[in-house]
């Protein structure tokens, strides 16, 4: 047991070292893709709306790992070669982002008509009712969605693997054909991205808690 | 011109025979996903504390850890117990397997709202705990899921390419090896794209439909 950690220990802490940076650089691209492509749905101003709704629908239609075969393989022949860690970041940013535009899109959308309506009375700009008003009662909404896409797109990174990423999959497979120590390897590798979904859960929790605290206190 | 009309036509006839691959191993997946998850919602609502916990730590587990290192797991360890399946087989038992997690809830979501009424008249007219669920709670409870159901249909369709990673040759895989046998994967690669979207918006259109008729129904 001992041995065994002693062994594949160190290597998986490294692989699990890019599947945080995966994980963390998506989410930040992801996030603020959603903000932008949530609105941007949103937008009464056609070419804000179109470009948005394109991109939420092509990276919502087509698959994730297509994707970043695509981003690799095939953007090169546009003469963009990125590196397999950036490839992994954008595509896993812009595929989450696609899907929390709709949750952004939506939680706005939920925001009741008369909290516009009443802005609109006090004479303050739609920016200022935007984000003084509606953004700030659609944010709880929007975190228990957030918290299962962040999950999504921490599940996601080991499609990274598949274009040579030495992330945690990857370096599961290579000591498993180092050692073929199969079983108690895979265990493990799955029992680390287990504990790191809880982490990432306990977190978006705690954020959940915070938000609607400071919103209590405000009423 | 960076894309080549001719060559992504002739790489079409070996896509879309793909395709057919894709679609089956969707198709099978998703039955067994839609069965055991309803295995699992039901463990999960047993009165015995020690199934009930299990079932829900397992879905748990299933839920939060990568598709594709389950994927792998059922590959390389199924063979060591003399368990000896093809990689197409291997790869709709883990798409099933992942996925009933997430009927699972769905499932239960929709168990959780019929009402108690329900159970209770049961109950009064002396049914067999069988014949509650069967006739009474199940009949109610599915229906509703359906839009749902249909959601994580399209799901798992976006997943197969996953079963690229144990060499079943579905779209991803056929597309990667046109690609590396000429050196242009620009075509077969953006052809795979183009009918996983093609695929998707017509089914998410499909899902609104049920979600428009399951809605007047409630």
């Amino acid at each position: 047991m001992i041995e065994f950690l002693q062994m594949h220990g160190p290597p998986l802490l490294e692989g699990l070292r890019v599947t945080l940076q995966l994980t963390v650089g998506g989410a930040i691209c992801a996030l603020a893709l959603a903000i932008v492509a949530g609105l941007g749905r949103r937008s009464r101003r056609a070419w804000l709306r179109w470009p948005a709704t394109t991109y939420v629908e092509i990276f919502r239609g087509t698959s994730a790992m297509v994707q970043l075969f695509w981003f690799y393989f095939a953007l090169p022949f546009f003469g963009v070669s990125l590196p397999a860690l950036v490839t992994g970041i954008i595509v896993l940013g812009l595929n989450s982002g696609a899907y929390g535009a709709e949750v952004v899109r939506s939680a706005i959308a939920n925001v009741p008509r008369g909290q516009w309506e009443a802005g609109r009375a006090l004479n303050l700009g739609e920016t200022r009712i935007l984000f003084r008003i509606v953004l700030p009662q659609a944010l709880p909404m929007m975190l228990p969605p957030a918290g299962n896409l962040l999950i999504e797109l921490m599940k996601n990174t080991a499609l990274v693997s598949l274009i040579t990423l030495s992330e945690l999959t990857f370096t599961a497979q290579v000591q498993r054909a180092a050692t073929l120590e199969t079983v108690p390897l895979f265990a493990l590798t799955l029992l680390i991205y287990f504990l790191l979904a809880q982490v990432l859960l306990m977190g978006m929790r705690r954020l959940e808690r915070n938000v609607t605290r400071h919103r209590e206190k405000r009423a | 011109m960076i894309w080549n009309w001719e060559y992504a036509l002739s790489v079409l006839p070996a896509m879309l025979r793909a395709f057919v691959v894709t679609l089956e191993a969707t198709i099978a997946g998703f039955l067994l996903a839609v069965l055991l998850g309803l295995v699992w919602a039901t463990v999960r609502m047993s009165p015995i504390k020690a199934l009930s916990k299990s079932a829900y730590w397992v879905v748990e587990f299933v839920r939060s850890t990568p598709l594709l290192i389950q994927l792998y797991f059922l590959y390389y360890v199924l063979p060591e117990y003399g368990v000896s399946l093809s990689p197409f087989a291997i790869g709709i038992l883990a798409l099933g397997l992942h996925y009933s997690c997430y009927t699972a809830e769905v499932y239960r979501a929709g168990i959780e709202a019929v009402s108690k009424g329900q159970w209770e008249a049961a109950r009064a007219l002396n049914l067999s705990s069988s014949a509650t669920w069967l006739r009474v709670i199940l009949p109610q409870a599915i229906p509703p899921t359906f839009p749902m159901l249909g959601n994580y249909l399209i799901a798992m369709f976006k997943e197969t390419p996953l079963l690229a990673a144990i060499t079943v040759m579905e779209m991803l895989q056929t597309a990667k090896l046109i690609g590396a046998e000429s050196f242009r994967y620009l075509e077969p690669l953006t052809i795979t794209g183009a009918v996983f979207l093609l695929v998707s918006l017509l089914a998410s259109h499909a899902v609104r439909r049920l979600e428009v008729r399951y809605a007047i129904h409630r």
